[in-house]
């Protein structure tokens, strides 16, 4: 996996909208609004991020926002549950689905 | 063709913002590190402090301290500092001479010190002094603070706090100020003031049954046993490019470099306690000894800047008395 993800690359991120700065301009100022404080303090959206980046399973996204997890205040303990979280709606995503497996095996079932 | 010679990056960075050179204005805090020694050894002491430093300040230097006190009735504060300041001996005569002068007095406390064999009056003489405890508390749970601070060192802090709440400490009314401080377990920033003593102040009630007046959120310096945590773990790099992308022209204007003047132990004059251990003492042109202290002159220096500066100038700024922006 080193091969494919450096960590170099998140700091590099901005490169990637050399052909389009304008798109990238555009997604930076979204992403960037999305995390400011709202009804959701900084720290909830942080853990948001966590989660969100667990279940995708992005490892730049898992490195940033454990980072803006710990700058926001926030614990291991509060991050390890919004992961637990992530992974028990996979979970449960991938285990609601047998009920098509079972409903596949039925249709060719005497 | 002209030489040019680029300016280091906090230099550039204040020279963009239309602020370099940084000058010293008007002072009002006398800022005292009077030894190195101290009874926890924490990972990020900027001071490198520990049970085996011998460094201290002498009673001859103390005394050119509240003379230099005496002279200058514009210094409203003495803000004491160490090491563990109360191990020197004449931490006591520094606060009662500086509590006849008049003059507020801080003790930067670790508040196991309160425990120390030989120091258990200090709680109530600092009550009786009325002088205003600031203690690090790095985090309201246990793992992190021991792991900055050393095994066991927030379950007595705890008992500290507990101790200085009996005394009328961070109650209301009391007139007695304790204020605790927020420094990162690690390489990152820290969070937004308000929003983490908020949340200080409800978990320590909760768990701990403690209150206090106020939280300072300081950022961790790039020196000394920091900068050698943050270059074992390869985060060096990062954590001044961190600190460098945050950097904040608002914060740079209330730098407390710019309002305080840091004696060390052997009475050197330094900008800052970051500049005292890095041995960058005041400009040449400037007095450089508590016995010519001038107040006049002093408040007329340069201040002399290092890439450590960006620390100060990070996001909403850090100062002693936590951010300034």
């Amino acid at each position: 996996m080193a091969d494919y993800y450096d960590e170099n690359d998140l700091s590099r991120f901005a490169e990637i909208g050399k052909e389009r700065p304008d798109l990238m301009e555009k997604f930076f100022a979204w992403y960037g609004a999305t995390l400011e404080e709202g009804a959701l303090t900084k720290r909830e959206k942080a853990l948001i991020g966590l989660a969100v980046a667990h279940a995708i399973q992005c490892p730049y996204c898992i490195d940033s926002f454990a980072q803006t997890c710990l700058e926001t205040g926030g614990n291991t303990e509060q991050m390890t549950e919004a992961i637990h979280v992530a992974s028990s709606v996979r979970g449960g995503a991938a285990l609601i689905h047998g009920l098509q497996a079972l409903r596949s095996v039925e249709k060719v079932s005497m | 063709m002209p030489l040019t010679i680029a300016l280091p990056v906090f230099d550039a960075k204040l020279d963009a913002a239309g602020q370099f050179p940084l000058r010293a204005a008007e002072i009002n805090t006398l800022q005292v590190n009077v030894g190195k020694r101290c009874n926890q050894a924490c990972k990020h002491c900027h001071v490198e402090a520990g049970p085996n430093r011998t460094e201290e300040m002498a009673r001859e230097t103390a005394e050119l301290v509240i003379d230099a006190l005496r002279r200058c009735p514009q210094i409203a504060t003495l803000d004491i500092t160490g090491g563990a300041p109360e191990l020197n001996p004449h931490f006591e005569y520094l606060v009662t001479e500086a509590r006849a002068l008049g003059r507020h007095v801080i003790d930067r406390c670790n508040l196991t010190i309160l425990f120390v064999p030989g120091r258990e009056h200090l709680a109530e003489f600092l009550a009786a002094n009325r002088v205003e405890v600031v203690a690090s508390l790095p985090y309201y749970l246990a793992q992190r603070t021991d792991a900055q601070r050393g095994l066991g060192v927030f379950d007595q802090s705890i008992e500290g706090l507990r101790l200085l709440n009996r005394l009328g400490y961070g109650q209301p009314g009391s007139g007695l100020a304790l204020n605790l401080v927020y420094n990162p377990t690690g390489a990152f920033l820290p969070p937004a003031q308000a929003a983490i003593e908020a949340e200080y102040k409800a978990e320590m009630g909760r768990r701990y049954g403690i209150v206090f007046n106020n939280l300072f959120t300081i950022t961790n310096m790039p020196i000394a046993r920091f900068r050698h945590f943050l270059e074992c773990s390869g985060n060096y790099g990062r954590y001044l490019d961190k600190l460098a992308a945050a950097f904040n022209p608002a914060a740079a204007v209330n730098v407390m470099c710019r309002s305080l003047v840091s004696v060390g132990w052997e009475g050197t004059l330094y900008d800052c306690d970051f500049n005292q251990m890095l041995e960058m003492p005041v400009e040449q042109s400037s007095p450089r000894h508590i016995k010519d202290f001038d107040l006049y002159l002093l408040s007329r220096r340069a201040i002399v800047t290092g890439e450590h500066c960006l620390g100060c100038t990070a996001g909403a700024g850090s100062s002693c008395g936590g951010v300034v922006a």
